[in-house]
């Protein structure tokens, strides 16, 4: 379309006794001369209200598209409504405009209905909140149950999956995040120092800040630090991947080849994590003592061998054991929770996102809960 | 056969070459659209249909050669004209490519909301005329993973016209669809043609569809990496003789390989 000059269109009614004519002038371009709306189609029929014909004379009619379709559409539409219907002659209306027309009214009828979303009452949203919530609790449990089923093949051997494939999982969530936990843990340990420090100086006890670093680190931060960054690097890496190979049906071919997606997806996953985690907490927890070692060392009148020796007698081995359990569950948790919700994210690009952010959420709110049930436990065990 | 209308051919490619780093897709491709047409670009799967499509709808810039425009070279021209001439075409990808979270409706709504100044109502008017001429009126709440591969097919299509484009282009319009459908499909395609005034090109490897809607093409070859023939299919199909474009129109094997190895074996 060469859009150079256009005149904007305009319309006229002349009555002629029972016959009235719609006279069509301008150029009826959608993007340039924009569209009638409804209330303008019924100002037309009401001035041609009593004429029995109304008839479409288009001679003076310039260029047109989408904007002309959708007027005659709309007069169509507007005729069979009203009350005192009028035939509408269409023989001036250009050739090619009626085709249009009559593609666009005949194979309306090929489209689906649309399903009609009754608006829900009160009453069935709440049922169906309960029902939702009493469905996700049971995906949840079901979730937990299979993947505690297939611990015994693991350990047979019998896993469909591939060795590779936990390997290359292993190496994303492991080697990987060295640097992420390498950065945060670092930082958190000499954030620890400073803190003890200022406050311990008071009393002249700055060789506490030894123990205030390591068992803080050993037995609470490093485990749940590393699961926390873990959740929002490879937690919602795994939801966002699952999610997508559901909305590509990867998911669909899977299941239809018969393999298990519990053995090929999420168990690689869970013991991809759940054997990093325990190996990044340790990690972590050497990384956050220096830290803190080296800030207690600079900023303390302290020498580094009394604040090694202090580190050692303040951490036992119970609280490395506290922590590497701690480390295990938080490794499960996060990965379950990653595919959990990666499996049951809907097909769409929105909701691999709304997965990946959910994954996150769930995963950094399910370690924080995890922890304080240990704290409860090991309070009540006196450990 | 008379063009429709005496002008100027409203694409045209000259000598193209088209390549993905070093390796060469097609070579001095060179053809042109007349206005009105029904274009095919043939031949067989991995030739390099879609790249010499990917090519005039901007997603790949050609290594060498010119691709015009209503006589305006597409490739020379700013990004932002580029943008302006990309706006008259109407492109319907193979799987339909709708947005995944939008409805239908918002799909065919977004490019006017973004390219036009319309308000609501007069969008909203619009949306439903597209969708009623691809025969799609009341699925405009469904979401895109609610439809079937056809529908999602025709929704592209509705997407594709939103802005009343001068040329649409089809990437695959029938693969993956039944024989009804398929040819509903072709005849939407030229229902479309002659009410829009569109001009049409269509890339396919389906046989029925291109002799039944094509009325002008060019057939790619894979291994000779040009254009071997032009031509509509059906003239394709009676006569020409090169031996790779008679196979694909008549499904033979190219030189019955299964005789030739057998023979050379002995």
């Amino acid at each position: 379309m060469h859009r150079g000059q256009l005149t904007p269109p305009g319309w006229s009614i002349e009555r002629r006794g029972a016959d009235a004519g719609l006279r069509l002038t301008g150029d009826w371009i959608a993007q340039e001369t924009g569209v009638r709306h409804v209330a303008e189609i019924r100002a037309m029929l009401k001035e041609a209200a009593g004429a029995e014909h109304l008839q479409i004379d288009s001679r003076d009619l310039g260029r047109w598209d989408s904007a002309l379709i959708a007027l005659l559409l709309g007069l169509r539409q507007e005729i069979a409504a009203a009350r005192q219907p009028f035939r509408l002659d269409e023989s001036g209306v250009p050739e090619a405009a009626r085709r249009l027309l009559a593609l666009a009214t005949e194979s309306a009828g090929l489209g689906v209905a649309p399903p009609a979303a009754a608006p829900a009452t009160v009453f069935a949203r709440v049922g169906a909140a309960a029902i939702s919530g009493w469905y996700r609790t049971f995906a949840v449990a079901a979730l937990v149950g299979q993947v505690t089923l297939r611990v015994g093949a693991v350990f047979r051997g019998r896993l469909q999956t591939r060795a590779g494939d936990i390997m290359q999982l292993m190496s994303d969530a492991g080697a990987g995040a060295l640097a992420i936990v390498t950065i945060v843990n670092t930082m958190v340990g000499a954030i620890l120092a400073f803190v003890g420090a200022v406050q311990l100086r008071r009393y002249g006890t700055q060789i506490f800040v030894a123990d205030l670093v390591g068992i803080a680190m050993v037995r609470e931060l490093a485990a749940i630090i590393t699961a926390v960054v873990m959740a929002g690097r490879t937690g919602g890496a795994y939801a966002a991947q699952i999610a997508t190979m559901q909305g590509n049906e990867e998911i669909d071919a899977l299941k239809a080849l018969g393999i298990r997606v519990y053995d090929y997806l999420v168990m690689p996953r869970v013991i991809a994590l759940t054997a990093m985690m325990p190996i990044l907490y340790f990690y972590a927890c050497a990384v956050g003592l220096i830290g803190g070692f080296a800030v207690a060392v600079t900023t303390l009148d302290l020498t580094a061998a009394a604040y090694l020796e202090e580190t050692r007698n303040a951490i036992s081995s119970t609280q490395f054991l506290i922590g590497f359990c701690k480390s295990v569950t938080f490794g499960t948790l996060v990965a379950l929770a990653g595919c959990h919700i990666g499996m049951r994210a809907g097909r769409s690009a929105a909701e691999v996102g709304q997965a990946a952010t959910r994954a996150v959420v769930a995963g950094i709110i399910g370690v924080i809960a995890v922890d304080g049930i240990f704290a409860a436990c090991t309070n009540a065990l006196n450990i | 056969m008379a063009p429709h209308v005496t002008d100027d051919d409203v694409l045209r490619a000259v000598d193209l070459t088209l390549a993905y780093g070093p390796s060469v897709i097609q070579q001095k491709v060179s053809f042109g659209v007349r206005r009105g047409s029904v274009f095919a670009i043939m031949g067989g799967s991995g030739c390099g249909k879609s790249t010499v499509m990917r090519a005039m709808i901007g997603l790949l810039r050609p290594a060498a050669g010119e691709f015009l425009v209503n006589g305006e070279d597409y490739w020379a021209a700013t990004e932002r004209r580029r943008t302006d001439i990309g706006r008259r075409f109407g492109v319907v990808f193979q799987n339909g490519a709708l947005w995944t979270s939008m409805t239908v409706a918002q799909n065919v709504a977004l490019p006017l909301q973004l390219f036009t100044h319309l308000d609501a109502e007069s969008i909203e008017i619009l949306v439903r005329l597209k969708l009623s001429l691809v025969g799609m009126a009341g699925t405009g709440k469904l979401l895109p993973a609610e439809l079937s591969g056809g529908m999602r097919k025709r929704a592209g299509i509705a997407r594709a016209l939103a802005l009343d484009p001068d040329i649409l282009l089809l990437d695959e319009p029938s693969s993956g669809l039944d024989p009804i459908a398929s040819r509903r499909l072709d005849d939407l395609i030229l229902e479309l043609r002659d009410g829009l005034g569109a001009t049409i090109v269509v890339v396919s490897h389906e046989l029925p569809s291109l002799l039944s809607i094509c009325d002008d093409g060019i057939f790619l070859d894979a291994t000779a990496r040009t254009a071997i023939a032009h031509g509509s299919p059906k003239r394709l199909l009676e006569s020409c003789d090169d031996p790779t474009v008679q196979a694909f129109m008549t499904r033979e094997r190219l030189g019955s390989p299964l005789h030739g190895a057998g023979h050379g074996d002995q």
